[in-house]
């Protein structure tokens, strides 16, 4: 069983938890949020983040969390705004979807650049054009280069308890850079479902105070942020970023396991789900893991030994956790929700193709685009891409193009 | 082990009619009564008027599937000029349930329906009931009323607990005491059709 099928354990910790509520993705961000209670919060609002915000200015308006919040007037100021604010000492957060990530482009690089621990919830959106509000990984796969570590859950309940983990990864002095929490949007974002949240005080203690050692309002500090840097130290800035991902990585490993004993719901970097005897998988990312584990449930029950392995860790990619997960697997089906125009492989396929090279015994990769724009993919077609892999892994030969499931 | 879950339910309705909140409120009733859930709205782009649909999902283990509900065990209908347009009963599983919001159990629209021998069809006025109580055409309480009715899975007290706490924090006591007695006249007014003849049971 992987940790959303799973029914809470006690919690190690032995803290009494408030009772389960019934809110989508957008509502239990929030609420996280409320507990963390940033110093600025500074958004836009646009669908489907909408929830979060709409949720947290209540929070504000009705003064139960002390955050300073900013309406601005665009997701580029959302961003800026959240750049002054941490560079001033500050704890900030924001939350976009689709083309508001696009128009904020620009500031990722430069949160990033600047080292500071933003931490921004992406509730995932197509881009246009055509006009599309609905989920896809386009945005996501937009923001992978900018050196952000990011997380991506796969319900209601991971939207919230990855919420409580980020300020703890982004702040850490061997990470300091801006982390993206990442929901999908409408199926986690809108999907009204049983969430356990933690006490206000747990969180509190669990995240604490944004502690800077460096900071612009710093009394009788001489630290200057995003000054030129042209061809003297650019270089070697952007080597320390390479340094700050890799850090982060044992990081989340750390955070996610210290939260998971707070609510007795473990996460990890990557999750697995009736791997060890497969002899093929899927590998996903997202909501869409339910109706992947469906299928396999469904293959399983006509003897076709196939496992799912969702990555929850998307920025810094696991390879060490992917490898190992697929050891002994021969041949993998990978699944993307986004396209990469013109590229030798979509996004994820690109990355497991990278990470599994090496191996000695890599697994064979075939790749799937699914569910762009909000196309629904029900379980029959995950099952046809695990007949189409388990074929694969008979005739032992890759295609070159990916196969499109569910396009009409 | 309650062998009625899980159960799937397709809401259809148009913009404004509450169709979004009343499958929350179903959602947050499953929660009171101890079952996993899930609600989720059909996504467009919303427009007041316009047909929309949402999903209710109600369980004894968690819910992993986020997509369109397919294989209702239930549908809602909160407008009955939806029929024929909209292809409301597809998918109803051969023994399901499907509740219309109408003042005429003998219309024309409803012998449109096309149903199988097991499949149940209940009738009620929500919307005369609701402008009632209410003062305005939101259906959504009393066909709620219809639902714990018709299929038993929640009791009406538990229904009605959750209409109090989620309706509580944006509305003001007498609108939530209206919605909690229409809910109950929805109960108590809802019309079971036999073979295609009205007979109130």
């Amino acid at each position: 069983m992987t940790t959303t099928q799973k029914q809470a354990q006690k919690p190690s910790s032995g803290i009494k938890l408030p009772p389960p509520q019934a809110i989508n993705g957008g509502e239990a961000v929030a609420y996280a949020m409320r507990q963390i209670n940033p110093e600025v919060v500074a958004a836009y609002p646009i669908t489907p983040q909408t929830f979060i915000i709409e949720k947290f200015s209540e929070f504000v308006a009705d003064g139960i969390v002390g955050t300073e919040y900013i309406n601005v007037e665009s997701e580029h100021a959302a961003m800026s705004a959240c750049v002054g604010a941490t560079a001033a000492g500050g704890r900030a957060q924001t939350a976009t979807s689709g083309p508001g990530l696009a128009l904020m482009y620009e500031m990722l690089w430069v949160a990033s650049g600047m080292r500071l621990p933003i931490v921004m919830h992406l509730c995932s959106r197509s881009f246009s054009a055509p006009l599309n509000i609905l989920c896809d990984h386009s945005d996501v796969m937009g923001m992978r280069e900018s050196s952000w570590p990011m997380l991506i859950g796969a319900s209601p309940q991971e939207a919230y308890d990855q919420a409580v983990v980020m300020p703890t990864i982004a702040e850490n002095k061997q990470v300091l850079l801006p982390s993206a929490n990442v929901l999908d949007g409408f199926t986690v974002t809108h999907s009204v479902e049983r969430v356990e949240v933690l006490p206000d005080e747990v969180v509190k203690e669990f995240t604490g105070e944004y502690e800077p050692d460096i900071w612009a309002l710093e009394p009788g500090s001489t630290a200057t942020f995003g000054t030129l840097d042209a061809n003297d130290y650019y270089f070697e800035h952007k080597r320390q970023q390479v340094e700050a991902m890799k850090n982060s990585l044992e990081v989340v490993r750390t955070q996610l396991n210290a939260v998971g004993e707070l609510t007795g719901r473990p996460m990890n970097l990557v999750e697995e789900y009736l791997l060890d005897d497969a002899e093929v998988a899927l590998v996903v990312l997202g909501s869409s893991e339910g109706m992947v584990r469906a299928a396999v449930d469904e293959a399983r029950a006509e003897g076709i030994k196939v496992g799912m392995l969702r990555i929850r860790l998307f920025r810094p990619f696991p390879v060490d956790d992917v490898r190992k997960a697929l050891e002994g697997i021969g041949a993998v089906g990978v699944l993307d929700r986004a396209i990469a125009f013109g590229t030798p492989g979509n996004a994820l396929m690109q990355d497991l193709a990278t990470s599994t090279r090496t191996m000695p015994d890599r697994p064979l990769l075939m790749d799937f685009v699914y569910g762009l724009g909000g196309r629904a993919t029900p379980k029959q077609l995950f099952r046809q891409a695990v007949d189409e892999v388990f074929k694969m892994n008979e005739s032992r030969v890759e295609p070159d193009e990916p196969a499109y499931l569910g396009l009409k | 082990m309650d062998k009625r879950l899980p159960i799937e339910v397709r809401w259809h309705g148009r913009g404004g009619q509450g169709v979004v909140t009343a499958s929350r409120i179903l959602a947050s009733a499953a929660l009171k009564g101890g079952y996993y859930l899930q609600s989720l709205p059909d996504f467009g782009a919303e427009r007041s008027g316009a047909p929309i649909a949402a999903y209710t999902r109600i369980s004894e283990s968690p819910v992993i599937d986020r997509g369109p509900v397919y294989e209702p065990d239930a549908v809602i209908v909160l407008d009955a000029s939806l029929i024929g347009q909209v292809d409301v009963e597809t998918g109803l599983v051969s023994d399901g349930t499907i509740i219309v919001n109408t003042a005429n159990p003998d219309s024309p629209a409803l012998k449109r329906l096309r149903l199988q021998p097991d499949q149940q069809l209940w009738t009620v006025d929500a919307s005369q009931i609701a402008i009632e109580l209410i003062k305005r055409n939101v259906p959504n309480t009393p066909i709620l009323g219809v639902f714990s009715r018709s299929v038993p899975v929640l009791d009406i007290d538990t229904m009605s607990h959750a209409i109090d706490e989620l309706m509580s924090e944006t509305f003001p006591p007498n609108i939530v005491e209206a919605n909690l007695q229409a809910l109950r006249l929805g109960h108590d007014q809802a019309q079971k059709i036999e073979a295609g003849v009205s007979a109130n049971v």
